[in-house]
């Protein structure tokens, strides 16, 4: 899923000064599920400010809402008659929904309070590690299921490097060696032939704004772009 | 011939070649490159120009290999894959190659998290691996990695490091085979301190005739004191140094320490003149240039062999 950190409480005080009525808007997916921008979040961001604020002597009313998806139309549409009453937007979802949240109401000023991590897995309650980079160009049929473009803090397609440290990264002692670990699992597979071969210089997919149509559906964008 | 650089010419020639090593400074102070070469020069057979080493900004290594030039040492151009992509990389090669430089060491490079910017993007647009296997194809396919010809092929001697032990051990000597198959003509060992592990390294490498198809130099870094070899044994990723290592220069009066250390290295080097599949020696006196005179005496390499 999508992770996402808050941004610190100062930050977030500094998007929202000149303000006085914001909408905060949480996202009922993956935001919702790593604890960073659900309907819980956003009530508890809002108390925060508001006493905050109130401290200050600059009081603000921080209104409260949550969407099942920031990133799909249809859910955005249940805002429409409540955003003209306030100043700005806050939305707690990831930069994709933060984004569809603001093409949506493109007259306000539309502020993020999370910064967007990654794609990530759950270890455990609160605790989300990255295994995706969303490169375009998946590897790990012969990387043994262990991405080195996200695991491997060179992001390196012939690795190991020189600097692994007893099955740790040279970065941190707590970090895994990616090209160790698809060593072991190669070789536990018998596939350790797969590490011979140099793979040439990467074709990188997200070296500009990419957009997807899946087979099938070329003449419905055909059709929505004429609109 | 491939490059025609001294260094291809001392190994064709079947000679012991001896390499070295100088750091840019921190700076622009291009007398500071000259004062440490003048120690090099005449010792060594090529001298690598470090490429911001440590992660750490220092003059770049092109220029100071420049500098080298202008006093008639030969540069061996050191680049790593984490300041720059396919296309600054390409174009300081050409670059390199226009102004005499015949030798490069394709390498990753340090993490920026251990330099001076940790904030620092790094590049990694390509690997090692992949930056071997470009300078091949501009050399001998006079072509750039998109394909498109070349005005001017950069006729280098294609050189890449290795780590002998960096686990997983099993693994290294099968690291060394792609980095040749991928195309390099010489290998600079990682510091050796571990000379039993290396041995059998070695022996593999000959095994698998990898020291038939690439040279293989071993790399030597005098220790400075028991301090330093702490520092290498704790804080070095991939670096192995035996308690045996720490324990000779505890044994002897802490002004002797150096001493000690160099005494170590020459016993290498003297071991590896002898060593099936080593073909020379990478010395690595770090910010210890000035000595370098002194270890090429006790290590008998002297004098440098010519090869026209």
């Amino acid at each position: 899923m999508i992770v996402a950190k808050r941004k610190p409480i100062e930050e977030i005080k500094e998007l929202l000064s000149g303000y006085q009525k914001v909408l905060n808007v949480g996202c009922g997916t993956c935001v919702s599920v790593c604890l960073v921008g659900g309907e819980k979040e956003v009530n508890i961001l809002n108390a925060e400010i508001e006493m905050s604020r109130k401290m200050e002597d600059n009081p603000i009313e921080m209104g409260a809402a949550c969407v099942e998806r920031q990133c799909d139309r249809e859910f955005l549409a249940a805002l429409d008659d409540k955003v003209g009453e306030y100043e700005a937007l806050m939305s707690m979802a990831c930069g994709v929904g933060i984004q569809f949240l603001a093409e949506r109401f493109p007259d306000k000023p539309v502020l993020p309070a999370v910064n967007t991590t990654g794609l990530a897995v759950n270890q455990d309650i609160g605790w989300y590690e990255e295994r995706c980079r969303s490169c375009g160009n998946c590897v790990l049929g012969w990387t043994a299921g262990i991405c080195p473009v996200t695991m491997c803090a060179k992001s390196l397609y012939n690795g190991p490097c020189g600097g692994t440290n007893k099955g740790s990264c040279e970065i941190h002692t707590d970090q895994p060696c990616a090209w160790h670990m698809i060593y072991e699992r190669l070789s536990q597979q018998g596939r350790l032939d797969l590490l011979m071969k140099v793979h040439p210089a990467n074709d990188w997919q997200d070296i500009g704004p990419r957009t997807l149509i899946q087979p099938g559906y070329e003449k419905t964008v055909e059709e929505g772009q004429k609109k | 011939m491939k490059s025609g650089s001294n260094l291809e010419k001392i190994l064709e020639a079947g000679h012991f070649a001896f390499t070295g090593e100088l750091g840019p400074p921190r700076g622009a102070n291009a007398e500071e490159v000259r004062k440490k070469a003048a120690f090099l020069k005449g010792n060594v057979d090529s001298v690598n120009i470090t490429d911001n080493q440590t992660a750490m900004v220092r003059m770049s290594s092109w220029a100071s290999c420049i500098l080298l030039l202008q006093e008639g040492i030969e540069p061996n151009y050191q680049m790593v894959c984490r300041d720059r992509n396919r296309l600054a990389m390409q174009s300081d090669i050409l670059g390199a190659y226009a102004h005499g430089i015949r030798n490069i060491l394709c390498l990753s490079g340090d993490h920026c998290k251990f330099g001076d910017h940790p904030q620092a993007k790094g590049v990694f647009d390509v690997d090692s691996m992949q930056l071997i296997a470009m300078v091949k194809q501009m050399r001998d396919e006079e072509k750039f990695l998109s394909g498109a010809e070349l005005d001017g092929a950069p006729k280098m001697f294609i050189g890449a490091a290795a780590n002998p032990f960096a686990d997983p051990f099993e693994w290294r000597v099968h690291r060394l085979a792609k980095k040749i198959a991928a195309g390099v003509d010489f290998i600079q060992t990682q510091c050796i301190y571990n000379m039993e592990k290396f041995r059998e390294y070695i022996k593999q490498a000959n095994d698998m005739g990898l020291t038939e198809k690439a040279y293989v130099l071993a790399g030597v870094t005098p220790m400075k004191s028991v301090g330093m070899a702490k520092y290498m044994k704790n804080k070095v990723p991939g670096m192995d140094v035996p308690d045996e290592i720490i324990q000779r220069l505890q044994g002897v009066d802490k002004k002797k320490q150096g001493e000690e250390g160099i005494k170590i290295a020459v016993e290498q080097i003297e071991e590896f003149k002898e060593m099936k599949g080593v073909a020379g020696v990478h010395l690595m006196a770090i910010e210890w240039e000035h000595k370098v005179p002194e270890i090429a005496e006790m290590a008998k390499v002297l004098p440098r062999p010519k090869v026209d």
